[in-house]
């Protein structure tokens, strides 16, 4: 069993030296709970992923919540997810006041011209990505398609469009699924 | 009150965002840019390439950081935008929080739940919109300049567009290592030849 200053500990390095989002804390995470400290078993690992990204919120805080939780109750939740959070939160809040103070700077300028348009990249480029992990197909295309639609044209804003993708996922699960084409 | 909106709207942002960083990047920009007006669509574009080159979930970055230049912008001292950004990660990271403690001891049973199955994927085939719309809403004068103003930049955005979606995809390269390097053509273009 994990003490609260383990539980600091580990998910303080997880979430300090992982670049790259919340997904790429997974191998570090693994190495830390199920190899380490066996705080909990490979397989309930995958549970927790599976769970962490069915719940909304930010994935790397769910695993931390959830696995604070299950060690240490809710103090082991919120000294997980602190651990996980505050050198991130720290290193770019240094950052944004470092950045505000440079603002009009013509070397920084420069920089963040070339890289606006790769932004737009980045963001563009996991819709690609996730229409085939998503299996998308001809039968549920057009749900994406609608969903863009409605917020680039029409300014629905995005979370009206999740209240509404969930019921209508809800429904579909309950009253119509059996009878047709599985999305 | 800006405070007191901050709060409310990144708790909405956390409670509403199924699908990972880039699903959440999309509800900040429509919440905090198209919405609240609190910031221009390339100070957001600025926040979001910062927030991936710096370690930790990128959700939490982009709201600390999209939290103290809101309230900065709003007029006030930088050391409220301090407040702000700790207000902001807090609001957004709490109704999740809550919610796992309340729900994660029978969510691990019902995961599999075929209900529960079909509306995560409804979910996550919607999220794919969203993010498809946010980049199409980034797509703008602030974000690849202008011909008009300048032929050469307009030029070299659509080319490094071109470069980084095609990179990112078909070559697997990372945020960072694009971010870095569209940094350094941005510095020698606009800055060492004067472009």
């Amino acid at each position: 069993m994990a003490s609260l200053l383990q539980l600091f500990w580990s998910f303080f390095k997880i979430g300090t030296f992982t670049l790259g989002g919340g997904y790429a804390m997974i191998p570090l995470m693994e190495k830390e709970l199920v190899d380490k400290h066996q705080w909990i078993t490979h397989e309930e690992f995958l549970d927790v992923i599976a769970l962490a990204q069915t719940m909304p919120g930010i994935f790397a805080a769910n695993m931390a919540v959830h696995i604070g939780w299950r060690m240490r109750g809710v103090p082991g939740a919120v000294i997980a997810l602190l651990g996980n959070i505050l050198m991130p939160i720290l290193i770019i809040l240094a950052l944004a006041m470092s950045l505000h103070y440079l603002q009009g700077n013509a070397v920084v300028e420069a920089i963040f011209k070339g890289v606006r348009p790769v932004v737009v990249a980045l963001i563009a480029a996991p819709v690609f990505r996730m229409a085939k992990t998503a299996k998308i197909s001809r039968y549920n295309f057009w749900i994406p398609l609608v969903a863009a639609l409605l917020i680039w044209l029409l300014g629905v804003s995005p979370i009206w469009v999740i209240l509404i993708a969930g019921f209508g996922g809800f429904v579909y699960g309950k009253y119509l699924e059996k009878k047709e084409v599985r999305l | 009150m800006i405070f007191w909106k901050l709060f409310y709207t990144f708790c909405k942002i956390g409670i509403f965002n199924f699908g990972g960083g880039y699903a959440m990047i999309a509800l900040i920009q429509n919440e905090v840019v198209e919405k609240q007006g609190w910031m221009t669509m390339a100070e957001f574009t600025d926040i979001v390439a910062t927030s991936q080159v710096t370690p930790g979930p990128i959700g939490i970055n982009v709201a600390t950081y999209a939290g103290y230049t809101s309230v900065v912008n709003a007029g006030y001292d930088p050391i409220w935008g301090v407040a702000g950004a700790f207000l902001a990660s807090f609001s957004v990271i709490l109704l999740p929080f809550l919610l796992m403690l309340i729900v994660s001891r029978f969510l691990l049973k019902y995961k599999d739940h075929p209900i529960v199955k079909t509306v995560m994927s409804v979910l996550k085939l919607t999220v794919i919109g969203l993010i498809a719309a946010a980049a199409v809403l980034l797509v703008r004068p602030e974000t690849f300049g202008t011909y008009s103003e300048s032929p050469l930049q307009f030029f070299l955005s659509i080319g490094l567009f071109a470069a980084a979606f095609f990179l990112s995809l078909k070559r697997k390269l990372g945020p960072i290592a694009l971010i870095v390097l569209s940094g350094v053509v941005g510095f020698v273009v606009y800055y060492g030849l004067g472009g």
